[in-house]
C-alpha cells in the first residue's frame, strides 16, 4: 500500500485547492471523489442529452491569490473575462441594468446613490479582504502570529478612518432592507442589490446580523463584484484547478465513496490516520482533509463515539438546512425576454423588498412561495459547450424553498415548484414554454441526495455570525484543526466559508502545513 | 428673563432621574413637559374613577437599584413589589405555570418535558452569566471604539476584561447568544413547543422582530437581565402604579431644587453660534439656558424640535434613518372582578402574577408575518398582568385593573391610516383572545383603553409609539446607541445632550440612560459627579 | 404516591412510595425536599439515627434518587463515552461508582452504574440528568433511556446488623454478598434486587422493589429488624456519616458544571481526588483530552481530609498556609464534629502547592449570641475517618 501524507475527501473547489497547496509544498496527495465528475456543487453534469448545467452557474468572488499562486491561467482560466450584469427584471418591461459600476433604469438620485453606496461598501469589503484569506486564532490563542492576525482586523478598521470605521461597526449587522431603505428609493434596485446578501441562506430582507457580511463577502473576490461566466464557465475553473493539482502531483481518484475515517490512539489522545473506503479498502496518510460539510465529516466519518458530547451537539445543531433551489431547463432557441435585447446578465426576478420577504414567510413554516423570487443565468451564452448548438440552458436559483417541506418532497410537490417557477419567469419571457425540451428542479434535499451535503446547503452551514470566524463551523473545529489530531476541514464550513472564493481551501492547507 | 443651567425636555422617569442628578450638583434645572401630567411611559392615570391605569410601562424591573437608593426614592414614596406566578397559555389551552420554587418548577416542567425539566437549569444558570456581564454596562457610559482618547480605551479594556473572564468557551457562546434569534438559541436547550414559546416570549416583546429573526435573542436578554431584590429575571410592581417611579423621583427632584413645568411642549430647541441656547415653548414663550438635555427619542429631538439647518451635515439623515418602530399596542382594562383562567391551578398563591398567552413559536411568528404586512394579528402574543391583585391602590376593593400588552401593532396599517374603529377592533381582537382562556371575561369588563402605536405616539410622544425609543439590534445598541459618534450622550450641537431610551442602555424603566448622561453633563460643566458609579447588589 | 403526569402536582411536595410508613415515624415532622419529594431531615434525633447507621442499621429513602435505565446494544458503549470509568469490563450484577464531565473536563455529577444485563444498565444519581443523557446518546444507534426515577422503590437499609436482619427476613446466602455486588430474591411473586451499596461508608445494602411492594417490603424488614435497632434515619444523619466517609455532595464539595455560572467555579475529578476514576488506558470518553492536560500539569486544587484542632466545627471556613492567616489557599466544604472517631473533621478544597506547607483555618463560632473565632492547625488525613472492616469484607463481620 502506497503511503500519502495528506487524503483529502471530496474534490469540490476547496478540495482540489487544499491539494494543490499541499502538493506544491512537497506532500503526496490523494484526493478521494465519491462521484465521476469533479467540482461537487460546481461540477459541470449533462442533465438533458447534449445539455450540461452545474449548480454553481457563476464564477464570484474567487481569490486572485489562489489563481496566481497556483497559476490558473496557464491552466485554462481566464479570470479577467466574462463579467455578468446584473438585471433587475421588471414586469412592465423597463429593466434595470447593472454593469461594472453603471447603474441603469433608475432615477437620477438612485444612480448617483448608488455610487456613494459602493464606495463605502467596497471600502467596507476591501478592509475585510485579507481577512478571509487568513486563519482567525481561538480567542484564547497566545501565539503571536495569531495574535497579530487579530491586530491587523483591529488596525484596517482604524485605518478606514474614525467616521468609515463607526459607520462600519453599526452597518455591518444591519439588515438588507434597512441598508437598501438608507440608501434608495426604486423598489427593484433595492431588491436586486441585496440579494447576493440573502442568497443562500436563510435570511430575509428584514434579519439583522448576518446579510451585509454576506455581501461583503461577496463583494471581495478578485474581479470586484461581478458574477462572471467566462467562455469555459464555472466549468472551466474546475477543469483549470484539477489540471493544477495534477501538474503539481495530486493524484484524483473519482468514483471513490469514503465511508469512515479511520480514527486510532496515541497518548495524546485521538488521531486520524486514514480512511476507509466502501469496499472497506483502507488507505492511509498522515493528515486526513475533509472539504465534506461539517455534519457529514464528524457526524458520519468519524462517528460520535470519537467526539466530545458537547462538541457533538454543536455540530448537530449547526443550521445546514438549504433554501435554494435550482432550476434547469434545456432550450432549443433563446428565449426572448421583454425589454431585453439579449438576456445575458444574472436576471433577478424579485420586485420588492416585501417579495423577497414574503417568499421567506412561507419557507419558514416548511412551505415554498407561490410567489418565488429568483436569479436566472443563461449560461450557455457564453459557455457554447454547454448546450447544442444554437441551443441554450437556463439555469435559475430559486428562493426559497425549505429543505423540510412540511408535506414532504414527492414528485407532485417536485412538479408544482417546477410549473411554479416557469408560470413565473414566463410573465417576462411569454414564448419559455415554447422553447423548453426539458425541465428538471433539483431542491435541497436533491442538493444533499446528489452532492452528499447536508441539508443541499450552499455554504454547508449558514453564514451567520454565531458561525463565522473563529466560530466556523463551531469554537473547537475552527482553525481548519479538529479535535481529532491528523484531521482537518477544507470545506465551505469553515472560515471564509461557501462560495466560489476558494477561502477555506486555501486556508487549511497553510494549517496543515504549519 | 431668567436663565437656566439646564432644561431637560420631557417629564418622562430618565428625563426626571437626568434633572434630579443636575440638581443635586447644584445646578438650575428645569423639567419641560409637554402633557399635564408627569412620567411619560411611566405614569399611574385615574382614567376610570377608582381605577388607577399604569397605561404604557407596566412592570419594572430594571430600575438600578443603586439609583433608588441614591435618590432616597423609598422616602419620596416608592416601593417595588416582586410579583409571581406568571402563567403560560398554549393555543389549545395547556398551561405552563411559572413556580417561584425549584422543584415546584421542575416538575411543572417535567409535567411537559423531563428534558426541558432538567435543561431548565442549565438554561438558567447560562442566562445569569449573560445578565452578571451586561448589567455591569448599564450604568456606565459606552466607549467610543474609534477613539484614542485614554477614558474610551479604559473603557474598551474594561468590557474586554468583563468578557475574558467568562473564559474561551463562554465567550463564544456569548458572541452566539448575542447575534441568534431567540427561537433558534432556545433549541438548544428547549424541545417542547410551549417550553420553548414561553422562554422565547420576551424575545419580541417592543420589537419590530420575531422570534425567528436573528437578534432576538439579545431583546430577550435585555428583558431578562433585570432583577428585584437581586433575584435575576423577577419582574416588580411600583405600588400605586408606574407613576409611581416618577412622582418619587420627581418629589425627589424638587427637593433638590429643581423645577417642573406641565403643560409646556416644546416647539424648538434654539442655538445659537453653534451651541444649544434654551427652547421655544409651543406657546411662543423662549427659555435660555447653558445646556439643553432632551429625554425624547432621537428621532423627534432632530426631526420634530430642531432646525436641519442647526444641524451639521448627515445628522438629520441619521435621525430619519434611526430605527424606531412602532410594534406593540396595549388595552387597560378595567374589571368587575378577578377574571378566573381554565388550566390554571386554583389556588392563592397562583393565577396572581400574570398570564402570557403566547401560544406556540409558529403562533408569535405569524403575528410578526402580520405585522410586516402592516396588519394586526387575530392571534396576538399577549402578555397581561392583573397588578392589582398585589396593589390594594390601583382598584377598589374586590375590582380590578388588567394590563394587556400586545405583540405585534403595526404603526401603520396597510389598509390606510388609524380610526378610532380600527382602534376598538383592534381592542375587540385582543379581548376576544383572553376570552377564550377565560369564559365570561369580557362581562367583568367596565372600562377599556385600547392603545395602539398612533395613541402612544400622539400622547407620549414616542415616535412610532416604540416602548424603546428605539430598536434593539446590534446597529442600535452601545457605542451606535442612537447613532454612532454620539453615544456618550453629547449631541452634535454644542451644550445639547440626550438621556432618554434612544441612548445606552436602551429601554426599559430603569433610570441609567438618564444617570448616565448626567454623568456626561457634570463632565463638561466640570462639576464634581453626584451620579453612581455602578450599581450596589454584589453578584 | 402522587401521579406526577397529574397537572399541577408539582405545587406540593411528592409522597414517596414508604410515605406513610415514613410519615408515622417522622413524629417531630421535619421535612424538607429532594427532587420534589418530601424528604426528612430527621425523624426524631438526628444524632441518635446517626448512632443507629454506625451502632445497630437503619433505613434512608432513596426514592427521590434519579434511576435511569439505560437499554441496547450500545448503551455499553454510549455510556463508556460519557463516564471517566471504564464500564467495559464490568460483570453483570455489579454496581460501580461513576462520574461524569463536561467536554472541558468539569464534573457534572455523580452517581453508580448497575449493570442488569449485558444490554442493561441502570444509572443512578443524585440530580436530573436526562438532557445530558439524550445529549450523550445521540448518535449511538441501538440505546434508549427511560427515567425509572418514580417507578422504582429503594430503600437503603446501612449498619453493623444490616446484613443479619437481611438473613432474617429469609435472603439466604445475602452475607455472600461482596461489596458492590447485586443479588436478586423472590419476593412477593416479583423479584427484590439487593445491591450492598451505600452512601454512609459502613456495611449497608440498598433494595430495589416495585412501587406496590414496597409497603410490604418497609413492614417485613422492620419486623425482622426489631430486635436489631432498625430505624429510619434523614438527611442530617447521612451527611455526617458521608463526611466521616469521605463521599463527596453535590452543593458542598462540587458544584454541578452544567449549573455553574462563574468560570471554573466547578470542580474536575482530580482537584475532587477522583483521580481513580479516570480511566485513560479505556477508549475514548468525555473530557478526556482536557483532564490527560490536568493530570500533567496535576490539579489547582485538591479535595483534603482534614482534623482540625479543637471541637469547633470548621463550617465555611478558609483555609491558610500560617497561623496569621494572611495567606488563603483554601476552603472547607463540609466540617463536623464525628461523634464515632472523637475528632473535629472537614473536607476542604485546598491549593495542591500547598498541601505539603501548614494549614491553618479560622473558624468562627457562636456562645450565646456573640461571635467568637479561633485559628486552628489542621491535619491532613489520607484515609477516611470512618473505615469499619465489616463494610469490606464477605461475609461481613456480625456486629
Amino acid at each position: 500500500m502506497r503511503r500519502y501524507d495528506s487524503i483529502i475527501i471530496g474534490a469540490g473547489h476547496n478540495g482540489l485547492i487544499c491539494a494543490s497547496y499541499l502538493a506544491r509544498s512537497g506532500q503526496k496527495v490523494l484526493v478521494l471523489e465519491s462521484s465521476e465528475s469533479l467540482g461537487g456543487l460546481a461540477s459541470s453534469g449533462e442533465f438533458y442529452p447534449g445539455f450540461k448545467t452545474s449548480i454553481a452557474h457563476t464564477v464570484n468572488h474567487f481569490s486572485q491569490k489562489i489563481a496566481n499562486d497556483l497559476d490558473l491561467a496557464s491552466h485554462g482560466f481566464n479570470s479577467k473575462s466574462g463579467s455578468l450584469p446584473i438585471v433587475g427584471l421588471s414586469i412592465d418591461g423597463n429593466h434595470l441594468v447593472l454593469k461594472g459600476n453603471e447603474l441603469s433604469g433608475v432615477a437620477p438620485e438612485d444612480s448617483q446613490a448608488y455610487g456613494t453606496y459602493l464606495d463605502s461598501m467596497q471600502r467596507f469589503a476591501d478592509m475585510l479582504k485579507p481577512f478571509w484569506l487568513k486563519t482567525v486564532p481561538r480567542i484564547g490563542s497566545n501565539r503571536l502570529p495569531e495574535l497579530l492576525s487579530f491586530a491587523s482586523l483591529g488596525l484596517n478598521l482604524r485605518l478606514l478612518g474614525k467616521d468609515a470605521m463607526r459607520e462600519f461597526l453599526r452597518v455591518f449587522s444591519l439588515p438588507m432592507r434597512d441598508l437598501m431603505d438608507e440608501n434608495f428609493d426604486n423598489d427593484i434596485l433595492k431588491a436586486m442589490l441585496s440579494w447576493d446578501g440573502l442568497i443562500g441562506s436563510k435570511l430575509a430582507p428584514r434579519s439583522p446580523n448576518n446579510s451585509v457580511l454576506a455581501l461583503l463577502y461577496r463583494m471581495s473576490g478578485g474581479q470586484d463584484d461581478a458574477h462572471q461566466v467566462t467562455t469555459e464557465g464555472v466549468r472551466g475553473l474546475i477543469a483549470a484547478l484539477h489540471s493544477s493539482a495534477a501538474a503539481a502531483g495530486v493524484e484524483v481518484r473519482s468514483g471513490t465513496s469514503v465511508h469512515r475515517i479511520h480514527v486510532g490512539e496515541n497518548d495524546a489522545g485521538l488521531v486520524a490516520t486514514g480512511v476507509h473506503l466502501k469496499d472497506s479498502e483502507q488507505i492511509d496518510a498522515d493528515n486526513i482533509v475533509s472539504s465534506a460539510d461539517p455534519q457529514s465529516t464528524f457526524l458520519n466519518l468519524v462517528g460520535v463515539e470519537h467526539l466530545e458530547i458537547e462538541f457533538t451537539n454543536r455540530i448537530r445543531r449547526l443550521r445546514c438546512d438549504g433554501y435554494v433551489a435550482k432550476l434547469h431547463l434545456a432550450l432549443d432557441d433563446l428565449p426572448k425576454f421583454s425589454g431585453l435585447t439579449r438576456p445575458d446578465g444574472r436576471m433577478i426576478i424579485a420586485p420588492n423588498l416585501d417579495a423577497i420577504e414574503f417568499a421567506y414567510d412561507d419557507a419558514k413554516y416548511g412551505d415554498f412561495s407561490q410567489q418565488p423570487v429568483m436569479e436566472i443565468v443563461i449560461p450557455s451564452l457564453q459557455d457554447k459547450s454547454l448546450a447544442p448548438d444554437g441551443q441554450h440552458v437556463l439555469s435559475a436559483n430559486i428562493m426559497y424553498v425549505p429543505y423540510n417541506l412540511k408535506k414532504g418532497w414527492d414528485k407532485k410537490a417536485r412538479e408544482d415548484l417546477c410549473k411554479l417557477v416557469i408560470d413565473v419567469i414566463e410573465r417576462y419571457a411569454p414564448d419559455i414554454r415554447s422553447h423548453i425540451l426539458y425541465e428538471e428542479v433539483l431542491t435541497p434535499l436533491d442538493l444533499e441526495q446528489i452532492y452528499g451535503v447536508t441539508g443541499g446547503h450552499w455554504h454547508h452551514t449558514e453564514f451567520a455570525l454565531d458561525q463565522l470566524f473563529m466560530m466556523r463551523p463551531t469554537f473547537g473545529a475552527a482553525q481548519y484543526s479538529t479535535p481529532i489530531s491528523g484531521l482537518y476541514l477544507c470545506g465551505a464550513g469553515c472560515h471564509p466559508g461557501g462560495g466560489l472564493m476558494g477561502g477555506p481551501g486555501h486556508n487549511a492547507a497553510r494549517e496543515i502545513l504549519r | 428673563m431668567k436663565n437656566y443651567d439646564a432644561i431637560v425636555i420631557g417629564a418622562g422617569h430618565n428625563g426626571l432621574t437626568n434633572a434630579a442628578y443636575l440638581a443635586k450638583a447644584g445646578l438650575d434645572v428645569v423639567v419641560v413637559e409637554k402633557n399635564d401630567y408627569i412620567g411619560g411611559a411611566a405614569v399611574s392615570r385615574e382614567l376610570h374613577e377608582g381605577w388607577i391605569y399604569s397605561n404604557c410601562s407596566y412592570v419594572c424591573s430594571m430600575m438600578r437599584q443603586s439609583l433608588h437608593r441614591d435618590l432616597d426614592l423609598s422616602r419620596h414614596g416608592l416601593l417595588l413589589i416582586p410579583y409571581l406566578g406568571t402563567v403560560n397559555f398554549a393555543d389549545d389551552g395547556r398551561t405552563l405555570v411559572s413556580y417561584h420554587d425549584a422543584e415546584a418548577a421542575y416538575l411543572e416542567l417535567k409535567r411537559h418535558s423531563a428534558h426541558d425539566a432538567d435543561s431548565m437549569s442549565r438554561f438558567q444558570a447560562d442566562l445569569a452569566r449573560y445578565s452578571h456581564l451586561i448589567r455591569k454596562t448599564l450604568l456606565r457610559t459606552p466607549p467610543d471604539p474609534a477613539s484614542f482618547r485614554p477614558r474610551d480605551i479604559f473603557e474598551l479594556l474594561f468590557l474586554a476584561k468583563q468578557f475574558w473572564a467568562l473564559g474561551e468557551k463562554e465567550l463564544y457562546e456569548y458572541v452566539r447568544f448575542f447575534t441568534m434569534s431567540a427561537a433558534e438559541f432556545l433549541d438548544d436547550y428547549f424541545e417542547h413547543d410551549l417550553i420553548s414559546a414561553a422562554m422565547a416570549s420576551p424575545g419580541i416583546i417592543g420589537t419590530a422582530l420575531g422570534v425567528y429573526s436573528p437578534g432576538s435573542s439579545y431583546v430577550l436578554l435585555h428583558h431578562a437581565m433585570g432583577d428585584v431584590d437581586g433575584t435575576i429575571g423577577a419582574w416588580g410592581l411600583a405600588r400605586g402604579g408606574m407613576g409611581a417611579i416618577s412622582n418619587a423621583i420627581a418629589s425627589a427632584l424638587t427637593e433638590k431644587g429643581g423645577e417642573i413645568r406641565t403643560n409646556a411642549g416644546v416647539e424648538q430647541i434654539l442655538v445659537k453660534d453653534g451651541k444649544a441656547a434654551g427652547v421655544v415653548l409651543e406657546d411662543g414663550e423662549e427659555i435660555y439656558s447653558r445646556i439643553v438635555v432632551s429625554n425624547l427619542d432621537a428621532k423627534r429631538t432632530f426631526t420634530k424640535i430642531m432646525d436641519k439647518d442647526d444641524l451639521p451635515d448627515g445628522i438629520y439623515e441619521k435621525a430619519r434613518n434611526f430605527k424606531i418602530r412602532g410594534s406593540s399596542g396595549k388595552v387597560n382594562i378595567a374589571l368587575s372582578g378577578l377574571p378566573k383562567f381554565t388550566g390554571v391551578p386554583d389556588n392563592p398563591y397562583i393565577n396572581r402574577g400574570g398570564q402570557n398567552f403566547t401560544g406556540s413559536l409558529e403562533t408569535m411568528e405569524r403575528a410578526y408575518d402580520c405585522w410586516k404586512r402592516g396588519q394586526w394579528s387575530d392571534d396576538p402574543f399577549i402578555e397581561s398582568v392583573i397588578p392589582s391583585v398585589w396593589d390594594p391602590t390601583v382598584a377598589p376593593p374586590g375590582q380590578h385593573w388588567m394590563s394587556n400588552f400586545i405583540q405585534y401593532c403595526p404603526a401603520e396599517l396597510s389598509s390606510g391610516p388609524w380610526t378610532p374603529e380600527k382602534r376598538d377592533q383592534f381592542g375587540q381582537t385582543v379581548v376576544d383572545k383572553i376570552e377564550r382562556y377565560s369564559p365570561g371575561f369580557r362581562d367583568l369588563i367596565v372600562h377599556m383603553e385600547v392603545r395602539t402605536p398612533h395613541e402612544i405616539e400622539n400622547e407620549v410622544g414616542l415616535t412610532e409609539g416604540n416602548i424603546f425609543q428605539g430598536e434593539l439590534t446590534i446597529d442600535q445598541l452601545l457605542f451606535n446607541r442612537p447613532f454612532p459618534g454620539y453615544s456618550q450622550y453629547r449631541m452634535p450641537v454644542k451644550n445639547m445632550y440626550m438621556c432618554g431610551s434612544s441612548t445606552h442602555p436602551g429601554g426599559g424603566v430603569s433610570s441609567a440612560c438618564g444617570a448616565n448622561a448626567a454623568r456626561e453633563i457634570l463632565i463638561d460643566l466640570k462639576r464634581t459627579n453626584t451620579v453612581p458609579e455602578d450599581d450596589c447588589y454584589d453578584e | 404516591m402522587t401521579n406526577n403526569s397529574e397537572a399541577f402536582s408539582g405545587e406540593r411536595l411528592k409522597q414517596s412510595h414508604f410515605h406513610p410508613r415514613l410519615a408515622e415515624l417522622n413524629i417531630r415532622d421535619s421535612w424538607s425536599s429532594w427532587n420534589g419529594y418530601k424528604f426528612a431531615n430527621y425523624y426524631y434525633d438526628a444524632e441518635y439515627e446517626y448512632f443507629c447507621v454506625r451502632n445497630t442499621c437503619a433505613t434512608y429513602d432513596i426514592c427521590p434518587m434519579q434511576k435511569y435505565v439505560i437499554k441496547g446494544v450500545d448503551a455499553e458503549a454510549m455510556l463508556n463515552r460519557m463516564i471517566t470509568r471504564d464500564i467495559s469490563k464490568m460483570r453483570q450484577n455489579r454496581v460501580t461508582y461513576v462520574v461524569w464531565c463536561t467536554d472541558e473536563g468539569r464534573m457534572v455529577d455523580d452517581g453508580t452504574i448497575f449493570k442488569l444485563a449485558s444490554d442493561e444498565f441502570m444509572l443512578t444519581c443524585g440530580s436530573p440528568c436526562s438532557a445530558w443523557l439524550e445529549k450523550s446518546a445521540f448518535g449511538f444507534g441501538d440505546v434508549s433511556i427511560t427515567d425509572k426515577s418514580d417507578e422504582i422503590a429503594a430503600l437503603a437499609l446501612q449498619g453493623p446488623t444490616s446484613c443479619t436482619v437481611l438473613r432474617k427476613m429469609g435472603f439466604t446466602e445475602i452475607e455472600t454478598t461482596k461489596p458492590f455486588n447485586i443479588k436478586h430474591f423472590p419476593f412477593h411473586g416479583d423479584t427484590l434486587m439487593i445491591s450492598r451499596t451505600g452512601f454512609t461508608g459502613d456495611l449497608g445494602y440498598e433494595l430495589w422493589v416495585k412501587p406496590e411492594l414496597a409497603i410490604d417490603l418497609w413492614d417485613e424488614l422492620y419486623a425482622a429488624g426489631a430486635n436489631y435497632g432498625i430505624h429510619p434515619f434523614g438527611e442530617t444523619a447521612t451527611n455526617m456519616a458521608r463526611i466521616e466517609a469521605g463521599f463527596i455532595m453535590p452543593g458542598f464539595e462540587f458544584n454541578e458544571a452544567l449549573k455553574t455560572v462563574h468560570f471554573e467555579h466547578d470542580q474536575t475529578p482530580f482537584e475532587l481526588n477522583l483521580g481513580w476514576l479516570v480511566d485513560f488506558k479505556k477508549k475514548h470518553f468525555n473530557g478526556r483530552s482536557a483532564l490527560l492536560q490536568e493530570q500533567k500539569k496535576g490539579p489547582k486544587y485538591t479535595l483534603t481530609k482534614l482534623d482540625i484542632e479543637g471541637s469547633k466545627p470548621a463550617e465555611g471556613a478558609y483555609v491558610y498556609s500560617n497561623k496569621r492567616c494572611s495567606r488563603e489557599i483554601g476552603y472547607v466544604t463540609s466540617a463536623m464534629w464525628s461523634p464515632s472517631v472523637k475528632a473535629n473533621i472537614a473536607l476542604a478544597m485546598i491549593k495542591t502547592e500547598h498541601l505539603s506547607g501548614e494549614l491553618w483555618t479560622e473558624i468562627y463560632y457562636e456562645k450565646e449570641l456573640r461571635q467568637y473565632s479561633k485559628v486552628a492547625r489542621c491535619t491532613i488525613k489520607d484515609k477516611p475517618f470512618w473505615t469499619p472492616a465489616r463494610a469490606r469484607l464477605t461475609p461481613p463481620l456480625e456486629n
